[in-house]
C-alpha cells in the first residue's frame, strides 16, 4: 500500500485507520453511532455550523492561541528553535474545550438535551460542564472514585458549573472505569443523551470527529509558523494519553512528509516496571471502548491499569489513528517517566515563566533528545496543551513540599 | 454437529409447547469447580441452554451483579482457556445441552480468532455472544466459526429497527438474543407487551428463535416473557447465588440456589402452553 500523500484520507468508510479503529460497541449503541456519523457528516458541510464554531472560538475560547518562541529554552538546549503552541491559554486552561465545543454544538443540532462525559483529571469534565453551562444543557460527568478524591478542585469547579458528578466505584475507580460507566449510561438513556468523549478514541466516528475539532491547533500552528519563519517546521511534538491534542497538532501536517510527527507517552515509573501508561511503547493491539488499538493488557486480554503522575495521561489505550501512524512509521512515539516530567515541569516554569500542565511537561522532557539530531536552524513546535495550575498540589507532593 | 445442538434443543422445546430457559452463569465464580457444579444443577433443574460467561475487566454492557461476578472470577485468575476447559469438562458427560460462551471481544482477540474458534469447537461450545463485536466487526471470526459449525449469536435491542435487524440477522445462527431493555444487564424489567412487536419483527426478519433477556428475575416475569419469546434468558438472578456463596464461604450454596431458581423458573414457564 502506497501511503504517500494520502495520510489525511483516513479513516475509511468503516471507520478504520489501517487495521485500527472500527466500531466495537454493543448493538444498543450501533444505531446511535451510525446516526451520529450521519449527523456529523452533515454538520461538517454546513457553513452555519462552521460559522458558529468560529464565532465561539474567537470570542469564548480565545482562539487563535499564540505561537510563542521559547527563547530561553532554545538557549538552554542550544539547538533548533523551539516554539510553543499556547493552547493552555484557552478558556478552561487546556485544549479540551476545542472538542467539547464542537461536540456540544453537534448534540444541540441533533436535539439532544443531556450531555454525558467521562473525565480523569477533570479537564475534559470541566470543559464539558463549561460549554453545557453556556448553552443551558444538563451535564453529567462520570469520574472514577479515586480521581474524585485526588482532583477535588476540579470536582468543585464542575459542580459550580452545574454539572452532576457521578463517582464510579466499579473496577479500579479511574478513567477507564469512568468511560465504562458513561457507556452504560448511554446504553440506558439512548433517546435524549449525547456522549461527549474527551479524546480521539472510542467507536467511529469519534476518533475522526475529535481529531477534526482539535485540528484547529495544527491549522493555526501551520499558518503561524509560515508567517513567522516562512517555512514549515522540521518537527511537531505533543504528549499523548488518548492522543487528542497530538492528533490535532499532527493532522494538518500529516501530508507534509518532511515534518516529523513526535508523540510522547507517559512511562510512569518506567516501562520496564510495568507501571506506566505507554500503550504504544508497552502494549499490544486489542479491543476496548469501541475501537481496536494498542492497549495495556495481560496475556489473556484483560485490561491493565495505567499509571502516570499525570492523571490526563493515565489511560491504558490510545487513539486508533496514533496506532496506525506508529505502525506505518509516519509518526514516532517516545516516552517520558514521572520523574523526567517533574524536572521538565520545573525547567519550563523557571526558564519561560510558564507553568505547564504535567501532561505537556512529558513532551518538554523529550525536547532535548528530539533536537539532538536536528540542524541548529531547525524548527520545532511543541503543543503546550494545558496549564499547570491544576497540578501544583500533586507536584508539591511529589517534591515533598508541605502546602 | 454443534450448531444442530442448539437447533435440536429448540425443536425439542417447541415440541413440548413451551419456551426454553436459558441460564447464564459466570465461569470461575466463585471458582471453577463450583461453576461446574452449578452447570450440572442448572441442567438438572430444567435449564435448556447454558450461557457461560467469560470474565472481562471492562464489561461495559453489564450491570453491577455481573460486573462483580467477573471481578470475583478474575480474582481467581480465571482465563478464557479455563472457561473453555470448564465447558469441555461439562461436555464429557453431556452431549445435548447447548453451551454458549458469552463475553467481550478482547480476550478472544488476544487468543487469536483462529485459535479461539478451534479451541471453542474442541471444548464443545455451540455458539458465542460477544457483546462488543457487532456484525460490522465479526467477519474474520465468523469465517473461522463456519469451519467449525459454531454459531454467531447476535444481540438485538429495542433500538434495533427493521432495516438494522437485517444486518444483525446476516450471518447469525442458533438464535437471536433480544435485549428487552435499553440498559445494562440486571437493570429494570421490560414490559412484555411493549416489546412483543419487536420480538415478532426480530423473529420474522431473522427466521431464528428469539430469546429475551435483561431484567428477568422471577417465575412471574419469566412466564410473561415466555408468552412472547421462544426462550427466556435469566442471568443476574442466577449470578446472585454465586455472590451469596462467595460471601458465606459455603460454595455449595451456589449450585443449590441456582438449581432451586432454575426449578422454579422452568416449572412456571412449563405452565405457559405455546402453539
Amino acid at each position: 500500500m502506497d501511503l504517500r500523500n494520502t495520510w489525511d484520507k483516513w479513516p475509511d468508510a468503516n471507520g478504520r485507520f489501517g487495521e485500527f479503529g472500527g466500531r466495537y460497541v454493543a448493538e444498543t449503541l450501533m444505531p446511535l453511532i451510525l446516526d451520529l456519523e450521519k449527523e456529523y457528516r452533515a454538520a461538517k458541510l454546513d457553513p452555519a455550523f462552521k460559522a458558529q464554531m468560529d464565532d465561539m472560538w474567537a470570542h469564548y475560547v480565545g482562539r487563535p492561541s499564540p505561537l510563542y518562541f521559547a527563547e530561553r529554552l532554545t538557549e538552554h538546549f542550544g539547538g533548533a528553535k523551539i516554539y510553543f503552541k499556547r493552547d493552555e491559554l484557552n478558556h478552561t486552561g487546556a485544549h479540551k474545550i476545542n472538542n467539547c465545543l464542537g461536540q456540544v454544538l453537534l448534540a444541540m443540532r441533533m436535539g439532544k438535551t443531556r450531555i454525558i462525559a467521562e473525565t480523569g483529571a477533570g479537564q475534559h469534565g470541566v470543559a464539558t460542564a463549561t460549554i453545557c453551562a453556556r448553552f443551558g444543557l444538563k451535564c453529567v460527568v462520570f469520574m472514577g472514585e479515586t480521581d474524585v478524591e485526588r482532583q477535588k478542585p476540579n470536582v468543585f469547579r464542575m459542580r459550580l458549573l452545574g454539572a452532576e458528578i457521578v463517582p464510579v466505584s466499579s473496577g479500579t475507580g479511574t478513567l477507564k472505569d469512568a468511560m465504562n460507566e458513561a457507556l452504560r449510561d448511554w446504553v440506558t438513556n439512548v433517546d435524549d443523551t449525547f456522549y461527549c468523549i474527551g479524546t480521539a478514541a472510542g467507536p467511529h466516528p469519534y476518533p475522526e470527529m475529535v481529531r477534526d475539532f482539535q485540528s484547529i491547533i495544527g491549522i493555526e500552528a501551520r499558518q503561524q509558523i509560515l508567517e513567522r519563519e516562512g517555512r514549515l517546521p522540521d518537527a511537531v511534538m505533543a504528549c499523548i494519553g488518548g492522543g487528542s491534542n497530538a492528533i490535532g497538532l499532527f493532522h494538518p501536517f500529516i501530508n507534509d512528509e518532511g515534518v516529523r510527527l513526535i508523540g510522547v507517552e507517559a512511562a510512569g515509573h518506567g516501562i520496564e516496571t510495568g507501571e506506566h501508561a505507554a500503550a504504544l511503547n508497552g502494549g499490544r493491539p486489542g479491543i476496548l471502548h469501541g475501537n481496536r488499538t494498542y492497549l495495556l493488557q495481560t496475556d489473556d486480554g484483560q485490561i491493565l491499569d495505567a499509571h502516570s503522575i499525570s492523571a490526563g495521561l493515565d489511560y491504558p489505550g490510545i487513539g486508533p489513528e496514533h496506532a496506525f501512524l506508529r505502525d506505518t512509521g509516519r509518526a514516532e512515539y517516545l516516552s517520558c517517566t514521572d520523574d523526567e516530567a517533574l524536572a521538565a515541569f520545573q525547567l519550563c516554569t523557571q526558564l519561560e515563566g510558564i507553568i505547564p500542565a504535567l501532561e505537556p511537561a512529558h513532551a518538554i522532557a523529550r525536547i532535548g533528545d528530539v533536537i539532538d539530531g536536528m540542524h541548529k536552524d531547525g524548527l520545532l513546535i511543541m503543543n503546550l496543551c494545558g496549564r499547570g495550575d491544576k497540578d501544583v498540589f500533586s507536584v508539591a507532593k511529589a517534591l515533598g513540599v508541605e502546602m | 454437529m454443534p450448531t444442530s445442538r442448539i437447533t435440536a434443543r429448540f425443536d425439542k422445546v417447541k415440541a413440548e409447547h413451551r419456551a426454553a430457559l436459558v441460564a447464564y452463569l459466570m465461569g470461575g465464580d466463585p471458582d471453577l469447580e463450583t461453576s461446574f457444579q452449578c452447570m450440572c444443577a442448572l441442567r438438572d433443574n430444567g435449564a435448556d441452554i447454558i450461557e457461560l460467561g467469560a470474565p472481562f475487566t471492562d464489561p461495559m454492557a453489564d450491570g453491577p451483579a455481573i460486573q462483580r461476578a467477573g471481578l470475583r472470577s478474575l480474582a481467581n485468575h480465571t482465563k478464557l482457556i479455563d472457561v473453555l476447559a470448564l465447558a469441555a469438562r461439562f461436555r464429557e458427560t453431556d452431549q445435548d445441552t447447548p453451551l454458549i460462551l458469552m463475553g467481550y471481544a478482547n480476550p478472544v482477540h488476544s487468543l487469536g480468532y483462529v485459535a479461539f474458534a478451534e479451541a471453542a469447537h474442541a471444548a464443545g461450545i455451540d455458539g458465542t455472544i460477544l457483546v462488543d463485536l457487532p456484525p460490522e466487526e465479526d467477519q474474520v471470526l465468523r469465517d473461522e466459526y463456519a469451519k467449525h459449525d459454531i454459531s454467531v449469536i447476535r444481540l438485538a435491542t429495542p433500538t434495533t429497527h427493521e432495516a438494522r435487524m437485517a444486518k444483525v440477522a446476516d450471518g447469525a445462527s442458533g438464535f437471536i438474543y433480544f435485549v428487552a431493555v435499553t440498559g445494562v444487564t440486571g437493570a429494570g424489567s421490560a414490559d412484555p407487551q411493549a416489546i412483543a412487536g419487536n420480538v415478532e419483527m426480530v423473529r420474522r426478519v431473522s427466521g431464528l428463535p428469539v430469546c429475551v433477556g435483561f431484567g428477568v428475575k422471577n417465575g412471574a416475569q419469566a412466564v410473561e416473557m415466555a408468552k412472547i419469546a421462544d426462550g427466556v434468558v435469566v442471568g443476574s438472578a442466577f449470578v446472585e447465588h454465586a455472590q451469596s456463596a462467595h460471601e458465606s464461604g459455603d460454595y455449595s450454596e451456589a449450585p443449590r440456589g441456582m438449581g432451586a431458581l432454575a426449578g422454579e423458573l422452568s416449572a412456571a414457564m412449563a405452565a405457559v402452553a405455546k402453539a
